[in-house]
């Protein structure tokens, strides 16, 4: 099966993996983020770029936070914003997805921004629209969230300039982490030549050294040098399981503290792609130190989602 | 009523016969195999020159998905999906709606399946109360009704007392398990094999282990309770090695492969094709050239379709919640061919997997070509050029994984009891 995010001309008419993508298709996203970046520090936060067209967000699985950048990024652009929770509405009265989508064509919209818990979500739905609908992948199941893995590649340029010498290590729930695949796929594409994945075994995918990483167990050692620290989210429901035992073991195995930190470069940096769990798996003196990145990263998160809206919909304006 | 089948290449495995012969059926029982036999001993006459003529297919996983699921396909048209790929009888499990688990919904299944005339169905009846691992069914009333052996279907037991006492029981009455050996906590909401396919599509993945501790329970329980086991649908090489070995220790224990795993790997499923999401899961490329070798070695007995009708809006779905199977019953025999070509493997070999072979794990008389037997007869064209899609197959499933392939080979002719039920047009 094909990937649908190209067409036939090789431009991309939807985004929905970060697997798939060129390194120019990337730095052409990132660079025409920078541009935007400015957009948002002027008073009048806005561009005419989408005028006269309707973003839908349809977010199958609850976001508040990546549904407002999206919402603000597709404002600033001047498009016409719905939001739609669908988990909330249609779903449970038994609409399939399919469906919802086409109602919602039936009304002219033109970027669909989704997100579902299932993986491949967006690919199905990419797969059953007309080729003037571009779907913007907001996260599925544990597979993708390449607008994720897109600004915290700009947020590594911003900091790092230059992709061909770091060592980026990726910390915590990596089996159960979109974001984590997205970002290993960016990294590798753009270049970064060691990638380190830190978690326990119950933590960690199948054959994920097989992505292009290298698998560490201990997080002293996996942290050693390295110019960026990606910490994930690790959620509630997987503690006091079989995956974890408790908050405190984890914190104590793998949490992010100021004497963990020191292992790494002296000027390394510190993300999280947010919400934040402080003290489980990172210690607030590390959350708000001066080398956490985190809030810059809502930043640029909008700016790459300009970006992507302006490059879906470009090609047929 | 008297059909001879002129000059075709007779395969008949459990006879040894691999040679041009005629043959002749006389009132639904194979009357005379010869050479030149005189045409005007029979009403009707197909030549069968430069076609491979064989016994009936017996399929060991056919999912006619009657009593219950009419909207994915019906009794009727499966059947006649069946004769179109040249299978006469056929074992179908007891997940159906409501569950095969009462004589009564057996007798009418048989007796649906019969008035149609178009092959012998077999039911396989619930070991356990709705397919519920915990209470056992009246395994002899359902036995007496027509089941010809008990199965949890894709359910596995996961209490091992149950399974235990079940064999026991089953072991008192000489009936056999049919089981697809799976560790109902090993492969909780799994989707397709674990590694780097399930690790990069982000699907929960299935590792072997779920297959090689279900079989290594099942194996020592039928050891110690003495029960008869076939193994359904085997999907990995550590599997098929502790079968290897159970064989050789002496333990009464069979098994199948489904035709997907022969020729499919989890690479297959690509983006999300949700025509790929099986039950076990398409493994990996090591799996299935051991799959390969098992067919040749021996410790493979059997082939079957593993055919699976999905109704197209279920397969319209994020690949997670769309249904798993595969409409494939028209596509065995021809993928039984292109396994002789592209492997070099005896036709013969491959053929008694799906005719005689079957017919031993099931204990009937069936699945040879021997004079005064059932005239149940495939007749295969091997060089008839055809494409997979929704005209060409009959099945009311049209979900595929090999859609709009190619394939060399189709069966062109198929006779049960001694009467044609299918002529491909």
């Amino acid at each position: 099966m094909f990937n649908p995010q190209l067409n036939e001309k090789g431009n991309l008419n939807h985004l929905l993996s970060i697997e798939g993508l060129s390194k120019e298709k990337i730095l052409q996203i990132l660079d025409t983020a920078e541009s935007f970046l400015k957009i948002g520090e002027r008073d009048v936060k806005k561009v005419p770029i989408l005028r006269g067209k309707t973003v839908c967000n349809v977010f199958f699985e609850n976001s508040t936070r990546t549904r407002t950048t999206f919402e603000i990024a597709a404002k600033r652009l001047s498009a016409d914003v719905i939001n739609l929770n669908v988990a909330t509405s249609s779903q449970s009265k038994g609409e399939t997805i399919l469906d919802t989508i086409n109602n919602l064509i039936a009304m002219n919209a033109d970027i669909f921004v989704v997100r579902h818990s299932s993986s491949g979500a967006a690919h199905f739905i990419a797969s059953h629209v007309k080729p003037n609908i571009h779907i913007i992948n907001a996260g599925d199941g544990n597979h993708s969230h390449p607008t994720q893995g897109l600004l915290d590649a700009f947020t590594i340029r911003k900091y790092k300039t230059n992709f061909n010498n770091l060592k980026v290590a990726i910390v915590g729930d990596i089996l159960h982490s979109r974001v984590a695949r997205s970002n290993i796929h960016a990294l590798n594409i753009l270049g970064v030549p060691e990638i380190r994945v830190i978690a326990p075994k119950t933590l960690l995918p199948y054959e994920v050294e097989k992505l292009g990483v290298h698998v560490f167990h201990d997080i002293d050692k996996g942290l050693k040098d390295v110019d960026v620290i990606m910490m994930l989210r690790v959620q509630n429901e997987r503690m006091d399981g079989v995956m974890l035992p408790s908050q405190e073991e984890y914190f104590k195995t793998y949490g992010l503290n100021q004497s963990r930190l020191n292992l790494a470069k002296k000027e390394a940096i510190v993300m999280h792609p947010g919400p934040m769990n402080r003290g489980v798996e990172i210690d607030s003196a590390v959350a708000d130190s001066e080398q956490s990145v985190i809030l810059p990263q809502v930043t640029f998160g909008i700016a790459v989602r300009m970006s992507v809206m302006a490059i879906l919909a470009g090609q047929y304006s | 009523m008297s059909i001879l089948i002129k000059n075709g290449r007779v395969i008949d495995p459990k006879n040894n016969v691999d040679a041009i012969l005629d043959i002749l059926v006389v009132n639904g029982k194979i009357a005379d195999l010869n050479k030149n036999l005189d045409p005007k001993k029979a009403k009707q006459i197909i030549d069968a020159s430069k076609k491979i003529v064989m016994p009936g297919i017996i399929d060991l996983q056919l999912n006619l998905r009657e009593p219950g699921n009419q909207y994915k396909s019906t009794l009727e048209s499966e059947m006649k999906a069946a004769n179109a790929g040249g299978v006469t009888s056929m074992v179908c499990p007891p997940d159906t709606t409501p569950i095969l688990d009462e004589p009564g919904l057996v007798k009418m299944l048989k007796n649906k399946s019969e008035v149609l005339k178009r092959g012998n169905v077999y039911p396989l009846g619930a070991l356990t109360q709705k397919l519920n691992g915990k209470l056992l069914t009246e395994i002899n009333d359902l036995y007496d009704s027509g089941c010809i052996g008990f199965s949890q279907a894709e359910k596995p037991i996961q209490d091992t007392e149950v399974l235990y006492r079940s064999f026991q029981y089953l072991s008192t009455f000489n009936l056999k398990a049919f089981l697809r050996a799976e560790d109902a906590y090993l492969s909780e909401k799994g989707i397709i094999n674990a590694g780097e396919i399930s690790t990069r599509l982000g699907l929960k993945g299935i590792q072997s282990i779920s297959e090689t501790t279900a079989i290594n329970k099942i194996l020592e329980i039928a050891r110690l309770t003495k029960t008869k086991v076939h193994l359904n649908k085997i999907s990995t090489a550590d599997g098929l090695n502790l079968i290897k070995i159970a064989k050789k220790n002496g333990i009464d224990v069979t098994c199948d492969v489904s035709i997907h795993q022969i020729f499919l790997t989890d690479n297959d499923i690509g983006f999300f094709n949700t025509n790929c999401f099986l039950k076990p899961p398409l493994r990996k490329e090591s799996d299935r050239l051991k799959i390969i070798e098992s067919i040749v070695d021996g410790t493979i007995d059997a082939i079957c379709s593993d055919h699976s009708p999905v109704n197209e809006d279920n397969k319209l779905k994020p690949f997670a919640e769309s249904e798993h199977g595969a409409s494939s019953v028209e596509l065995l025999m021809p993928m039984i061919f292109k396994l002789s070509e592209e492997y070099k493997i005896d036709l013969s070999l491959l053929i008694d997997k799906i005719t005689y072979q079957p017919a031993n794990i099931l204990e009937i008389n069936k699945g040879n070509l021997s004079v005064n037997s059932d005239a149940d007869i495939c007749i295969f064209d091997p060089s008839y050029l055809w494409e997979v899609n929704s005209k060409t197959l009959i099945s009311e499933g049209k979900n595929t994984p090999f859609m709009h392939q190619n394939f060399i080979g189709k069966v062109s002719s198929t006779i049960f009891n001694g009467n044609i039920v299918f002529i491909a047009q």
